[in-house]
């Protein structure tokens, strides 16, 4: 038997994980988006385990609900990636300064 | 150790040293791999935990569609990677601690007695002739109908977005116009004129 607990304590080492990977590589927007799809995972687990454990199944139609915001998330976000490169011909965080903020 | 839980070790070991790639590999290649590697073992995860349809869903649309999208991506830019590793050792030490300070919180909050074993019970396994399909469908048809319309919505707007983002003309760029193609009529592509023919100068 595998207790709520376990499901939980990997959810947040997942989501740690993903917060150390956007500081790593702040300098490469691909993995930036990697990370936040893997941070969502780590949401999506919480909820199923939740789910799983109450009885209720909410939580799954709520993951339902995260896959499909996620996926029209990466794919917005990889069209504005293509069109960056497009124009700029780079994809470097660092150049992206035309705000100057 | 009960089978059940040694399959959970296993599998979330693999998952966490795929997380672990993902964010420190080189090549943004190998990344989405990684990637695919965490998003099956999760949904092997999910599917310990009855959720089958989710975790079926999980390998279909993120290994099928979003990671493919993601690998497309990747191989169609052409990056220069040197530049794009600068500062990975720089931010180590405080993207490490900023990782472990939020691990360890949520750690703290999970080992409180609230979460233990007692108020949260292992709930008995279900019967085999249960369909978790059917109960989420019911749930998403009923309930949550008018989420659910909003999500067709949703999904409605990122196709359009990416299509208008993507989409562009270049002015040098030999086109076909359909619509005159198909109202030409005879005269304009074929003359007849009379002339005299060789043969009879011949003779």
């Amino acid at each position: 038997m595998i207790p709520l607990s376990h499901y939980l304590t990997l959810g947040a080492v997942l989501f740690g994980l993903s917060v150390a990977g956007i500081f790593l590589n702040r300098k490469n927007i691909i993995i930036i988006l990697m990370s936040i799809e893997l941070m969502l995972l780590a949401v999506n687990m919480n909820f199923v385990a939740f789910s799983y454990f109450t009885g209720d199944t909410a939580g799954q139609v709520f993951v339902f609900f995260i896959l499909t915001v996620a996926a029209a998330e990466a794919a917005i976000g990889l069209a504005i990636l293509v069109v960056l490169f497009r124009n700029r011909g780079t994809i470097n965080v660092s150049d992206l300064d035309d705000l100057k903020g | 150790m009960e089978f059940k839980l040694f399959l959970f070790w296993v599998v979330s070991l693999i998952l966490v040293g795929a997380a672990v790639g993902v964010i420190t590999t080189r090549n943004p290649v190998q990344a989405a791999l990684f990637l695919v590697l965490a998003f099956f073992n999760s949904a092997i995860i999910w599917m310990l935990m009855e959720a089958e349809f989710l975790s079926i869903t999980l390998v279909l649309v993120y290994v099928g569609a979003v990671m493919v999208l993601f690998l497309f991506v990747v191989m169609m830019l052409d990056i220069n990677l040197s530049p794009l590793r600068e500062g990975f050792t720089r931010y180590l030490p405080l993207g490490g601690l900023v990782a472990a300070l939020i691990v360890g919180e949520i750690v703290l909050l999970i080992s409180n007695k609230w979460f233990s074993a007692e108020n949260f019970p292992v709930p008995a396994a279900r019967p085999a002739d249960y369909s978790n399909t059917e109960e989420l469908g019911v749930a998403m048809y009923t309930d949550y109908l008018l989420q659910f319309e909003i999500a067709a919505v949703i999904l409605l707007v990122a196709i359009i977005a990416a299509i208008a983002l993507t989409m562009r003309r270049r002015p040098d760029t030999k086109y076909q116009r359909p619509a005159e193609q198909v109202q030409v009529r005879k005269e304009d592509r074929l003359r007849i004129v009379s002339m005299d023919s060789g043969n009879q100068e011949s003779q």
